[in-house]
């Protein structure tokens, strides 16, 4: 709770942010990084959005899932891809993940962790395919495979039992898909579709969504009223005469 | 020697900490131009991270010109100190917001975003101070 006015007394409960209690994942394969990611943003018991898009474009060659609170993946990462481009065209190069990470952990440890995001990024560059985490107090690890999220335990099972190395796209795509799909089953706050995102060094296949959710929460009728539901009791019509009408110039920004 | 400009350049660079920080002239508190005061807010911050984001910009300033002191010599960080204090001096009138180029280009922040960029841009204020009575003070003739 948030107490307005100062005042320990009277307090209002603020909404509570909205947070992408999540399952994300990432592999590096042959030929690149794929990284998954579930689509449910929940506030508090609520599912706030069913197709909440997770995985973020940070450049070209780079891309980044957010788990945490969902502003603050999301401005972060905004941030963070604004500084990139900036830094692409001064120096007319892509830029390097590592590059992408390290300005990441500078921002979140000078926040001390205020800013909830737990990222997990991935890309290829011109030194290859990596794959990296970083945490909302800004540490960092950089590993092979990943699972970030509220969904994490049980997507890493999946992936301690069935990752090698060198897979090839079919299985690493595969591999990630069950690995959310285990993260969506055992926990409440990650659910709906899949989305997968794939980087390679020729470019980025953003699959959205990859599988869909079973549950599609159709809508099983029309709920519209129809016209004469409610009934009309009696109708008086005053006609407005037109008494005056004149027309004043002003002074527009546009004019000189 | 333009002693009025002095004038104005010793009233806003000795801070008078200690009795009452919210003092004007006279050391009464000087709530049209600063706010009122609670006594609370003065000695403890009201958030973990202020008083780390108030002195971020000086303390990374810090810690660079003692970097470069101890890797060019002292010379560095003074001329360096010198080119921003000339830098900083280039300012519009006090009501109108300055887009500081020079000291930014200096700095080297003018190639990157963060958040005092996005958040609180000066262009969308609602508030503007009144020009006389700024330009006024900002000479020392208020």
């Amino acid at each position: 709770t948030v107490p307005v006015n100062g005042s320990e007394e009277g307090k209002i409960k603020a909404p509570k942010p909205m947070k992408t209690g999540t399952t994300i994942a990432g592999v590096v394969y042959k030929d690149g990084v794929v990284l998954g990611a579930d689509t449910r943003a929940t506030s508090e018991e609520v599912v706030a959005d069913k197709m909440c898009a997770k995985i973020h474009y940070i450049a070209p060659n780079i891309y980044c899932c957010g788990a945490g609170t969902a502003a603050d993946t999301e401005k972060t990462t905004d941030m963070l891809s604004s500084n990139l481009t900036i830094f692409s065209m001064n120096s007319g190069r892509n830029p390097r993940v590592v590059m992408a990470v390290n300005i990441l952990q500078d921002m979140l440890f000078r926040y001390r962790g205020m800013i909830g995001a737990h990222l997990i990024l991935g890309g290829v560059d011109c030194t290859g395919s990596h794959l990296y985490t970083v945490g909302p107090y800004g540490s960092m690890d950089k590993v092979p495979y990943l699972a970030m999220g509220s969904g994490k335990l049980p997507a890493m099972g999946i992936l301690e039992d069935r990752f090698k190395g060198n897979m090839d796209l079919e299985e690493a795509k595969a591999l990630v898909s069950d690995a959310i799909h285990a993260g969506i089953m055992s926990d409440l706050a990650s659910g709906n579709n899949i989305d997968l995102c794939v980087i390679t060094k020729e470019g980025v296949d953003y699959i959205r969504p990859h599988r869909e959710s079973i549950y599609n929460y159709k809508r099983q009728a029309k709920y519209k009223y129809k016209p004469g539901t409610t009934p009309v009791l009696n109708k008086t019509v005053n006609q407005l005469e037109l008494v005056h009408e004149t027309v004043q110039m002003m002074e527009t920004a546009g004019s000189s | 020697m333009n002693t009025r400009g002095l004038r104005s350049q010793l009233k806003d660079s000795v801070p008078v900490t200690g009795l009452c920080p919210q003092a004007g002239s006279y050391g009464v508190q000087d709530s049209l131009r600063r706010g009122f005061s609670s006594v609370k807010n003065e000695l403890l911050p009201s958030h973990p991270l202020e008083l780390s984001e108030k002195n971020f910009q000086l303390n990374q300033d810090k810690m660079n010109f003692n970097t470069l002191r101890n890797i060019q010599g002292l010379h560095a960080p003074l001329k360096l100190q010198m080119e921003y204090r000339a830098a900083r001096q280039i300012q519009r009138l006090p009501f109108l917001p300055s887009s500081n180029l020079a000291l930014d280009t200096l700095r080297g922040t003018d190639d990157s975003i963060g958040f005092e960029d996005i958040l609180n841009d000066p262009v969308l204020s609602e508030i503007m101070g009144d020009p006389h009575i700024m330009t006024e003070y900002k000479l020392g003739v208020l």
